[in-house]
């Protein structure tokens, strides 16, 4: 009884942060999203800001860049870490911890300005292109910036996320799959025999749980898209934020309908992940 | 062969993680670097002193930074270190749907919470303050202090604790002498997080900041939305410069298995 209670004390600062800061804001933002908005006369609860949302285009362009551009980065850097992890995981652990663990820890901001003055028309690609004569003007240097395929986009999140997931693979790599994949070679198992009957399910939950992190992440990060993206369509959460910012108040309902469904879409990754963790969790003490 | 083949993949890794910090370091102290020059025509230190300016924006800035980010960790250690008690120490019914509910700010972004929260804030004077962008910088730091600091309490066994409460020692004496200097490592780097995450924030900062609280990032996205090159990455060392030096911190003072599990934990990839 004692117990429960003292456990109780020990939660509530870090719940009530959470719970007030958080969950307040979000149940406030659910509220204004029905429109209720006393603050400019407006107390009628209704769906329309959904409606709208729903029903325009704007919405859906948005919609499919943010999973265009989450499902792009999610990919590329699950593949390119599990490959890295691959050739990595015999090398000096400690050196490979170190090397991952600077983009993991630099600011997404700090990246995405690194690499918007390699891959700008005038940055270090166009100039070394030019050097070796293949293009004579910078623009003639392909646009990866403001771009439709949101390349530069995607290449900061890959810079940040690759490490990230490395780290996760290289973990449960150097732990049972070495020991496993030791036995299969005994056993007679060629390299891709190994790799896919015996190293891939041992590393595939930790991968598909990295990845979910790093797609939820993608879709509802901020700053890289409103730095490198263009302005049409823009990634949901700068939608929601350029109506937010507009000088028509009518426009918040709208707002913070694109903040739910942002909200609920990232809720529902989490929830995924948060049960193969624990799953996973399970596998490893049964 | 295999070391051979593992060590040029280092290398590799190595020069792929090192490539944007290229472009930074050149352009923070180029003069004239006209297209289509590999190198820059002419070198200055107009970026340093840009930073470095008495007065200036730059230092300003820093120190907002500086005082928001310290107070957050500080604030995110004292929340977040009960918490990492209860769910690290204790087993109890629940427990699985409590780490869901502390662990969604990091996982849904907070960004909605936050434009939710402003006209409260503004009703309350916190909007366009230090003390509000303080208490939204909290949102995404006490979820990973707490986090954090459950991995620390889930290793220990709370033998030494009982040790001292055998000999006399009342709980508070218990945790003071035994608990706190034992969990000191966790602690510091549940802090340093706390504090990189703060340094970190763009939107939150803004969104509540309204403009009249500049941070560091403010100056730098300003910076890279328009055409100086030079400031702009003088401005991005400066920004990464905490990153570099916790690393650095980390890898020097703690254990190996501590820092993996710090920085693997997730992640400041969650940072920014």
């Amino acid at each position: 009884m004692g117990g429960r209670i003292k456990i109780a004390l020990l939660l509530t600062p870090a719940l009530l942060v959470i719970g007030v800061l958080f969950g307040g804001g979000l149940i406030s933002a659910v509220i204004q999203s029905l429109g209720y908005l006393p603050a400019i006369g407006q107390t009628q609860i209704s769906l329309d800001a959904y409606d709208q949302v729903l029903t325009g285009d704007d919405f859906l362009d948005s919609f499919l860049l943010t999973v265009y551009i989450a499902g792009a980065s999610t990919v590329f850097s699950t593949v390119l870490a599990v490959l890295a992890a691959l050739a990595l995981r015999h090398g000096s652990g400690r050196l490979s911890t170190v090397v991952f663990q600077l983009p993991i820890t630099i600011p997404h901001l700090v990246a995405a300005v690194g690499i918007a003055l390699i891959i700008s028309q005038t940055g270090l690609g166009a100039r070394l292109a030019a050097a070796l004569g293949l293009i004579g003007e910078p623009r003639e240097f392909p646009a990866l910036l403001y771009d439709r395929y949101s390349v530069g986009i995607i290449l900061t999140y890959v810079w940040k996320e690759v490490p990230f997931i490395a780290l996760v693979v290289l973990a449960s790599l150097r732990g049972v799959a070495g020991e496993l994949e030791d036995v299969a070679r005994t056993l007679g198992a060629n390299a891709w025999q190994r790799f896919w009957f015996v190293v891939f399910p041992v590393i595939a939950p930790g991968i598909i749980a990295a990845s979910l992190i790093v797609f939820a992440f993608t879709f509802g990060a901020f700053e890289v898209p409103y730095l490198l993206g263009k302005t049409y369509p823009t990634i949901l959460p700068v939608m929601a934020y350029n109506e937010y910012r507009d000088v028509e108040l009518t426009a918040r309902p709208v707002a913070m309908a694109i903040n739910v469904l942002i909200s609920f879409i990232t809720a529902v990754f989490a929830a995924l992940y948060l049960r193969l963790a624990r799953d996973l969790g399970r596998r490893r003490d049964p | 062969m295999r070391k051979r083949q593992s060590k040029a993949g280092l290398l590799l890794v190595t020069a792929l993680v090192a490539l944007p910090f290229v472009p930074l370091f050149v352009w923070a102290f180029a003069g004239e670097w006209r297209f289509p020059d590999l190198v820059p025509a002419e070198w200055s230190l107009r970026g340093i002193q840009h930073l470095a300016e008495p007065g200036g924006r730059v230092l300003a800035a820093t120190l907002n930074s500086l005082l928001i980010g310290v107070s957050v960790a500080l604030a995110s250690v004292v929340v977040g270190l009960p918490a990492g008690m209860a769910l690290g120490g204790y087993e109890w019914r629940f427990k699985g749907i409590v780490i869901f509910v502390i662990l969604l700010p990091i996982l849904v972004p907070p960004l909605a919470s936050t434009m939710g929260v402003h006209l409260t804030f503004i009703r309350l004077g916190l909007a366009d303050t230090m003390l509000g962008v303080f208490l939204v910088h909290l949102v995404p730091t006490v979820p990973y202090t707490a986090i954090i600091l459950t991995s620390i309490f889930a290793e220990r066994t709370g033998d030494l604790e009982e040790a001292a409460r055998t000999l006399g020692a009342n709980p508070w004496q218990a945790f003071w002498y035994v608990t706190l200097p034992e969990a000191a490592p966790g602690v510091a780097v549940a802090g340093l997080f706390a504090f990189l995450i703060s340094w970190g924030q763009y939107i939150l900062t803004l969104l509540i900041g309204g403009g009249n609280v500049v941070t560091l990032p403010m100056l730098l996205f300003s910076a890279a939305s328009g055409n100086d090159p030079v400031i702009t990455s003088a401005l991005a060392i400066v920004f990464a410069l905490p990153a570099v030096l916790a690393l650095i911190v980390a890898l020097r003072y703690l254990k190996p298995s501590e820092t993996d599990d710090a920085c693997g934990f997730l992640g400041l990839g969650k940072v920014s």
